[in-house]
């Protein structure tokens, strides 16, 4: 298969109109803007609708409603966009509705900056919405695994009837890479009986609706959402390593930081020193069991955290893993300011003189 | 072998389109290659960067504070760029503009008039092409022939036109390597 160059962005809507989008609403923000750009461009060629709504908060809602009616729908946006469109993904988990959600982050909080940024941690992993929800969260580091993750992502959240997110900081979507298009593994799916298509010749009348008022049936609800979300923890689970086997210490990082982190990883063993990398591609649900696996391990020794947040979120799922095995030490950065190479050679070898 | 160049200027220059130019050959060399822009309110007026990697590794930083090559179209970007180059790298300047010279004695530096030598070859908007002729001849990372093979691409079809004055814009900047 011939590489083509693409900027991430833009691969990333072609993947999705690859995957069958049907339909696309979003609002400019920087730097994602180049995603609503190219769907604007050639969603409708393909077929499809794409809609520049008024507002974020508009947008999330036409994808509810596109996704209610069966269509494969999508929207992006970055961080203060996002946060905008947390009401509408909470109730469309609550209405158990398949949507794919892209957000290529900045740094915050509030508008933040424009520049890259990983403080939406929390918000994707957690849930920024209300009520006990959950979205599968994939996070490329590179503009191929974006390309491949945003078309899965459209048949896991038809699987499991849920939204996903395809989480990224904005360096991936604003840079450009090799990439083959290639068939991604497709899910064998169920008809959507469910959608608000019309009744038709059907016995009953199909509804989207995420409001219970009888307490027992909104538990019950719950707890079938409960049930789905085990399902996608048992089965949805990604991680990558590198160069683990033997590593004394483990950086862990996700999206840009990883592959900075790989750099910093070959100039380390060509120092003799023993460091890996582990990546969580989904991020929730948290890759927990394999980096446990991990900490438990002997000649494992500590584990550096290297995130674009200046507190640190990412690290809260680390520690919950590693269970205070060993200890976990933190490198970040906010506001577009990337962590370098260098810094992480001397976080690791200072958590290695820490315990020798 | 990995080069990490800096192409900085003014917005409208071509400097990120010098730098998507290097991507497209190396990846058509077989490299492993990243392009970063750099997308503030540069964009408007001020100086816009791209950096770049080619390797023959997979591509760990797509961005570096220490380039092997910087191109430096504008003043502020060779003021901005010029101390982290590391030592014995290289820094190509496109002397129309710039009428600094390169401080550091451990860079190799080379002084291309690039608008010049467009507008002697027939149009002003292909100084970026004289500057990637520099930059081919000087590092040798990449063949001649993949850029113009590469031109020839660009320019298929209605645009074809344009192919002579390229690849003439190209290797006059190659020639002004020694």
């Amino acid at each position: 298969m011939e590489k083509e160059l693409w900027k991430g962005n833009e691969a990333i809507a072609e993947a999705a109109i690859r995957a069958g989008c049907d339909c696309f609403f979003g609002y400019p923000i920087t730097p994602q803007s180049e995603v609503p750009e190219y769907m604007s461009a050639h969603l409708p060629k393909a077929g499809g609708v794409f809609v520049q709504s008024e507002s974020e908060v508009a947008a999330i809602n036409m994808v509810y409603g596109a996704a209610g009616a069966g269509m494969r729908a999508m929207t992006s946006s970055s961080s203060p966009g996002i946060s905008l469109k947390q009401e509408g993904i909470s109730y469309i988990a609550g209405a158990e509705l398949p949507c794919v959600i892209v957000n290529c982050m900045r740094g915050g909080p509030g508008l933040g900056t424009i520049q890259p940024g990983q403080g939406d941690y929390y918000q994707a992993t957690r849930g920024g919405g209300n009520g006990d929800y959950r979205t599968l969260v994939l996070s490329p580091s590179n503009v191929q695994e974006a390309v491949d993750y945003v078309q899965e992502a459209f048949d896991i959240a038809d699987q499991y009837r849920n939204p996903v997110m395809v989480v990224m900081d904005g360096l991936i979507g604003q840079m450009m890479e090799p990439i083959e298009w290639h068939e991604v593994p497709k899910r064998d799916l169920a008809p959507k009986d469910w959608a608000t298509t019309g009744r038709k010749d059907r016995d009953h009348n199909n509804i989207i609706n995420s409001l219970y008022m009888d307490p027992e049936e909104c538990d019950r609800h719950n707890d079938h959402l409960a049930e789905k979300y085990a399902a996608m923890e048992k089965n949805e689970v990604r991680w990558s390593e590198t160069d683990c086997d033997d590593a004394e210490v483990v950086i862990t990082a996700y999206g840009t930081p990883a592959r900075i982190a790989l750099t910093a990883i070959e100039t380390l063993r060509s120092e003799g020193l023993k460091v890996g990398l582990f990546r969580p591609i989904t991020l929730w649900p948290f890759p927990e069991e394999a980096l446990r696996k991990l900490a438990k391990s002997d000649h494992v020794k500590a584990f550096v955290d290297v995130e674009m947040s200046s507190t640190g979120q990412m690290i809260d799922d680390v520690r919950l893993a590693v269970e205070g095995r060993k200890p976990v030490h933190y490198l970040g950065h906010a506001g577009g300011v990337m962590p370098t190479v260098e810094e992480m050679v001397e976080a690791a070898k200072k958590a290695l003189k820490e315990v020798k | 072998m990995k080069k990490e160049i800096i192409i900085s200027g003014f917005g409208g220059q071509g400097g990120l389109a010098i730098g998507k130019n290097l991507a497209e050959a190396g990846m058509a060399e077989g490299l492993n290659v990243t392009w970063a822009p750099s997308y503030g309110p540069e964009m408007r007026g001020g100086t816009a960067n791209c950096s770049v990697v080619l390797s023959d590794k997979p591509v760990g930083s797509p961005v570096f504070a220490h380039p092997t090559e910087l191109i430096a179209l504008n003043e502020p970007s060779l003021s901005k760029f010029e101390a982290g180059v590391i030592s014995g790298g290289c820094v190509f300047i496109n002397s129309d503009v710039v009428t600094d010279k390169v401080s550091r004695p451990d860079l190799t530096a080379y002084y291309i008039p690039c608008n010049t030598i467009a507008e002697e070859v027939g149009n002003a908007k292909v100084s970026n092409m004289v500057m990637l002729g520099a930059y081919v001849a000087g590092t040798k990372i990449l063949k001649p022939e993949t850029i113009e093979a590469m031109i020839q691409e660009m320019f298929a079809g209605p645009k074809a036109k344009f192919i002579p004055l390229n690849i003439d814009a190209f290797r006059r900047g190659m020639a002004c390597i020694q």
